[in-house]
């Protein structure tokens, strides 16, 4: 197994028409993942490389069996594009744009969880599952099949790790970038829940960084319910003091949102935290056995 | 993303806000003049409150807000705040105060404490009020917890009368306040929703002498990916940078923060970018910045991010960190040598190159032979030699 993308996912992308979205439309194609429709309106009827597009996202589930959208079209229009995908049916959505308006996402993230669909991002690098699928920009040549499951707010450095892992011998089961807005549609706790039950994943690599709270839930989370050993890093801790204006945000999460805070959270609860890239792919490697 | 993502309004911007929308606020006037100042005051009417516009709180502890009875304080108070720099309670800043607010001083029978703001765990807004304003809401969590009524707004219903009422009954504001109290939260919520904004603070809210409920203070924090489509308030955002460094990233489009250090930075994404002045501060050395070259960057920005970094006199060395995804590592190499045609980097440089195309981009690095420029191969080693280099050049 693997979690959120694998052999069953059949991708529609919306803005598979675009620059950017032709270019890993075609590099997830390529991969082996089963792409089956873009959608442009206005452009139905046409295709990219072979892919047909469609006008709208119901059109490529009705025809094509599509489940799982990619949004790749700018951030004024994401928000919808990701509503559109719920209506349609979708069952995973994927939104890779960045800088969507958070009180777009606000209203898009009650959809999704109302109509049960798992919406992951946005302003993340996608999901990769080694060997099967690859839905998103994540450069799939850093990174083997293999038990380790990684969930990450930070693309670069999801790469940076992958990578260290694939040089100690390791490789994962699926790497899950969840972005780093404000309002993201998945955080660490439901993608923890998915690699607790995924039999491939036999350690989780966990990589924050700082701002809000969701490092020190997930560590409380780990604790309760993750019975898989979990590595952790944080980005951050250099971060000068950011300008706040208002006390408000360190109310309502008791937790001051520093790299320090969450370092120390994780570890109260026991996950061990590496000091650098370098050293969580150490660490992780000590954990699993292998041969660093 | 961190760190830009947000734009703080100064209090008497945050005032034009909440008046926009019908939340009464003192009569006031801005002033970057101790002349404009005074003028304003006499217009005004004493006693009136002199208040430094910097986009930090603590102001009032920092000696930058003072009551003025007379033409004479106001002039020595104008005097005393405009270009004083004010540090925030975690040591932020230093900012500078280059304008002040002067506004009529209240006649105060009560202040309370309200805010909205986004809660990212919940997923939702959360309303907040306090009927004891004027202390710090930290200060009031810690004092008397019972006494922060918190309310989160259920995406479904909103936050109209019923919601507010409900609110301000369960905080204990007195019968006789409520209804005017209930009504300026619900016009600070539309006003949160319709200006994009991520935090609406208000402390203290008070009720006047008179009875009238008005916002004594305004903190508001507007999401900056909004800004689209506010171009007032996109308007305000230039008038904020102050530092040279950062005010050229600006104009090139680059996501650069000025640090106090002695080594220039440069990452691709801002994990790795931030994880880069970790490891560098591990090594013992002290970053000069943070500027994340984002994805696909292309040679043109490596020379825009170059001229940037090199143009901080502090800078004694530099450190290129880059792990291709989507950037090639030959279109940063390719940058690399291009501006050292263009520029003077005068300081040693250290690169480290991984991931997509880092083969090429090492060989054209080679090729070029650059003076004074150390290639590794890991990111610890990197930093490593940069920290050495730093304190050798």
């Amino acid at each position: 197994m693997s979690i959120i993308v694998g052999n069953d996912t059949k991708l529609v992308i919306s803005g598979l028409t675009g620059r950017e979205g032709t270019f890993h439309g075609m590099r997830n194609r390529d991969y082996g993942t089963d792409l089956v429709a873009g959608v442009t309106p206005k452009k139905g009827g046409q295709d990219v490389e072979g892919v047909p597009i469609f006008d709208t996202i119901k059109e490529a589930v009705d025809e094509k069996g599509a489940n799982t959208s990619m949004i790749f079209v700018p951030a004024r229009f994401a928000s919808a594009a990701i509503n559109e995908a719920i209506d349609a049916g979708i069952e995973t959505v994927i939104a890779i744009t960045e800088h969507i308006p958070v009180h777009d996402m606000l209203a898009t993230y009650w959809k999704a969880r109302d109509a049960g669909v798992r919406l992951i991002g946005p302003n993340c690098p996608g999901v990769l599952s080694p060997g099967k699928a690859n839905v998103g920009i994540i450069p799939a040549q850093f990174f083997e099949r293999g038990s380790i499951g990684v969930v990450s707010k930070s693309g670069t450095l999801t790469y940076q790790i992958g990578n260290e892992l694939k040089q100690a011998g390791l490789g994962n089961s699926s790497i899950v970038g969840i972005g780093g807005d404000p309002i993201v549609g998945s955080d660490f706790i439901d993608i923890l829940e998915l690699f607790e039950k995924d039999d491939e994943t036999e350690l989780i690599v966990m990589v924050g960084e700082i701002g809000g709270d969701a490092e020190e839930r997930a560590a409380d989370y780990i604790a309760e319910n993750v019975s898989k050993p979990v590595v952790a890093y944080i980005a951050g801790f250099t971060a000068p003091p950011g300008k706040q204006m208002g006390h408000a945000g360190a109310i309502i999460s008791g937790s001051s949102g520093t790299a320090e805070a969450k370092k120390q959270a994780l570890e109260a609860q026991g996950i061990r935290v590496g000091k650098s890239p370098t050293e969580t792919a150490q660490l992780a490697a000590e954990t699993i056995g292998a041969k660093a | 993303m961190y760190p830009l993502a947000a734009l703080d309004l100064l209090e008497y911007q945050g005032k034009q806000l909440f008046a926009g929308h019908g939340v009464p606020v003192p009569e006031g006037r801005v002033a970057d003049t101790v002349e404009d100042a005074v003028a304003a005051a006499e217009e005004i009417g004493y006693p009136c409150v002199i208040k430094a516009q910097v986009q930090i709180g603590g102001r009032g502890k920092a000696g930058g807000i003072k009551v003025a009875e007379d033409r004479g304080q106001a002039e020595e108070h104008a005097k005393a705040i405009l270009g004083m720099d004010i540090r925030g309670p975690r040591g932020e800043g230093p900012f500078t105060v280059h304008q002040v607010w002067v506004e009529g001083a209240s006649e105060i029978e009560a202040e309370y404490y309200a805010s909205i703001i986004l809660d990212r765990s919940a997923k939702k807004l959360l309303a907040m009020l306090s009927t004891m304003g004027g202390m710090n809401v930290e200060e009031i969590a810690e004092k008397d917890p019972d006494a922060l009524i918190r309310r989160h707004v259920e995406p479904s219903e909103g936050f109209g009368v019923e919601q507010a009422s409900a609110l301000v009954a369960d905080a204990g504001v007195p019968e006789e306040y409520r209804e005017k109290t209930a009504e300026a939260l619900v016009k600070l919520y539309t006003a949160f929703n319709e200006s994009d904004a991520t935090l609406i603070e208000v402390n203290p809210l008070v009720v006047t002498k008179s009875g009238d409920v008005i916002a004594l203070d305004a903190k508001v924090t507007i999401d900056n990916s909004a800004l689209y489509r506010h171009e007032d308030l996109a308007d305000l955002e230039e008038g904020f940078i102050e530092d040279e460094q950062e005010r050229m990233a600006k104009e090139k489009g680059l996501t650069y923060v000025k640090l106090d250090g002695d080594i220039g930075i440069l990452g691709n994404g801002a994990g790795l970018c931030m994880s880069t002045l970790d490891v560098v501060a591990q090594a013992g050395g002290d970053p000069a910045n943070f500027l994340d070259a984002g994805g696909g960057s292309k040679a043109e920005a490596i020379i825009d991010a170059l001229t940037v970094i090199t143009s901080d006199e502090k800078v004694r060395a530099i450190l290129f960190n880059i792990f291709g995804g989507i950037t090639r590592c030959d279109e940063i190499a390719k940058g690399i040598i291009e501006a050292s045609d263009q520029i003077d980097l005068k300081v040693p440089f250290v690169v480290r190159l991984d991931g997509t195309n880092s083969e090429e981009g090492l060989g054209l690095l080679a090729d070029a032979d650059l003076p004074d420029l150390h290639v590794e191969k890991t990111m610890l080693g990197a930093a490593e030699k940069v920290v050495e280099l730093a304190g050798t050049a």
